[in-house]
């Protein structure tokens, strides 16, 4: 029996939305090489809605699924929207992940949150000027 | 779409012989061999076959030999039982053990075990390349050392030990040497003499024999303490009905490994040289794991900078490969490999763990194969990695 669901095989096969965004609005960097697993998300946001989403993952199997699927959640959505898009959530999307794999490579959601933080911040520090 | 199995050193397939030597024990011939009727003298004969095909393997004597269930509880009952002897033999003062950084964790964690019990444990380092430095192990040695450990060969990066030399130096002090010989027994030539050992573990599914079948080798005269207890199978040593099928099995396959031995080397050999020069011709930033010449005839393992083992693995499968990886992500409890991390790799190096393991079926046909789906599997994942992406930057950037 395979490790992943049918889902998590499609979006590891055929991930969306590979790549960087040319200057973006914000980026969101989480992992690192001792535990396996590195994600940067690249965000595009206009009216308060991201605009585009993209993704670079570092990772196994279930870690570039995870980047994919968030990507595919997130994009459209208002910020305070993506914000929801929870660890669980997103493992329910993919119709499960093993259970060995759930925290190290679910870290889409939190990559994803760290892109709003920077856009974010970007956008204050702009304000102040 | 082309079937190519190349993870021969998790199991190897069974050959036909080896089957066909096997079938009767599974129908006619079901008899106990602890039995005195004529059902129990067939298996009983059948099982005194294999152990004498077995010992020849390897140089000894048909009663040293110790059948168990695999390769696992070979290293198991090697630590465990030659430890608890000494350790009775020298009313509790002895209680040191030694083994390698890189054993088989059935090693690794039995000395732990071993640990629990009061006994203290000195783990001898590797070099970049996976060989223990026999010094190492002559400088751990204390007055209370009763058991040194150290595999043949590891599995996972080839590497060949230096076996004979620290026997002579544990054979000097007087101190027990076990030798894990699963990479190696039927796969290149082993003789315990030569080794100069005192016990050695082999398994069947490493030379194309069946799966659920060990040896454990212990010189004459060496005492063990049983970890099964409660039957006079095998000497008394390890109690319980014998899985006489399995056992045919693993005389058959070291029968043939004997005979077949100069000629699969001679394939493996050939095939696994491709494999360690074209991989990093066609691919730039990769690392050959293990010693570049003395390791296992069909062990082809690299690290491949910037990606991760299991989505290689993955993806291979996707093209009808069949491999391993030591990354952490392909090991259950998301670990890299203690071999790759004992050898000085950094973490992220040892993500990107691909190994090959090529077995007598494989042909050069099997090698262009692999080497033209790999390609484009590396490229691809090095486009989704940002530690790829941060690497090409500072290319372009003149660093």
């Amino acid at each position: 029996m395979p490790i992943y669901s049918e889902k998590v095989m499609d979006h590891f096969m055929n991930p969306r939305n590979v790549g960087e965004i040319e200057n973006p609005d914000g980026i969101g960097e989480v992992g690192n090489p001792v535990c396996g697993d590195m994600m940067t998300f690249y965000i595009k946001v206009k009216d308060n809605r991201l605009e585009d989403v993209k993704f670079k993952t570092f990772g196994c199997g279930a870690a570039i699924a995870v980047s994919s699927i968030v990507s595919e959640m997130a994009k459209g959505k208002t910020l305070e929207e993506a914000r929801k898009i929870t660890p669980q959530l997103v493992a329910d999307e993919l119709e499960g992940l093993p259970k060995n794999k759930f925290h190290c490579s679910n870290l889409g959601a939190q990559a994803l949150g760290k892109a709003i933080d920077d856009y974010l911040s970007k956008k204050n520090k702009g304000g102040k000027k | 779409m082309r079937q190519v199995y190349l993870d021969n050193s998790a199991t190897t397939p069974l050959l036909p012989e080896v089957r066909e030597a096997m079938l009767p024990y599974l129908g006619e011939l079901f008899g106990n061999p602890s039995c005195l009727h004529s059902w129990g003298d067939a298996a009983r004969e059948a099982v005194e076959r294999a152990r004498e095909q077995v010992a020849q393997l390897i140089g000894a004597e048909a009663e040293e030999i110790i059948f168990t269930g695999s390769g696992t509880e070979s290293n198991n009952f090697a630590i465990k039982g030659l430890a608890l002897a000494q350790q009775a033999k020298g009313k509790g003062k002895h209680k040191h053990v030694v083994v390698s950084a890189i054993e088989h964790f059935s090693v690794l964690y039995s000395a732990r075990t071993l640990e629990k019990w009061g006994f203290e444990l000195t783990l001898v380092p590797v070099d970049k390349y996976g060989v223990v430095d026999p010094e190492d192990v002559r400088r751990s040695l204390r007055k209370d050392t009763v058991l040194v450990s150290v595999m043949h060969a590891n599995a996972e990066v080839g590497t060949i030990e230096p076996i004979q030399e620290i026997a002579r130096i544990t054979r000097e002090n007087n101190i027990l040497f076990h030798t894990d010989a699963v990479a190696t027994a039927g796969t290149i030539p082993v003789d315990v003499k030569e080794l100069g050992v005192d016990a050695l573990s082999l398994a069947g599914n490493q030379f194309y024999g069946p799966k659920g079948v060990g040896a454990l080798w212990v010189r004459k005269g060496v005492r063990i303490i049983p970890l099964l207890d409660g039957g006079v199978q095998e000497g008394g040593r390890r109690a319980g009905t014998e899985n006489v099928p399995a056992i045919v099995g693993l005389g058959k396959a070291a029968e043939l490994a004997r005979m077949d031995m100069p000629a699969r080397i001679k394939r493996l050999t050939l095939l696994r040289d491709r494999l360690l020069t074209e991989l990093p011709q066609k691919i730039d930033r990769v690392v050959v794991t293990g010693h570049p010449q003395n390791r296992l005839p069909g062990n082809a393992s690299f690290c491949i900078e910037f990606i991760e083992g299991e989505a290689m693995l993955m993806l291979l499968n996707s093209q009808g490969v069949a491999v391993t990886s030591g990354s952490a992500c392909t090991s259950r409890a998301l670990k890299a490999s203690h071999v790759l991390l004992a050898m000085g790799l950094p973490h992220a190096l040892a993500q990107g763990s691909i190994l090959f393991t090529l077995g007598i079926d494989n042909t050069d046909e099997d090698i262009d194969y692999v080497l033209e789906v790999l390609l484009p599997i590396v490229d691809r994942l090095r486009q989704m990695s940002p530690l790829y992406a941060k690497f090409t930057k500072a290319g372009k950037g003149g660093k």
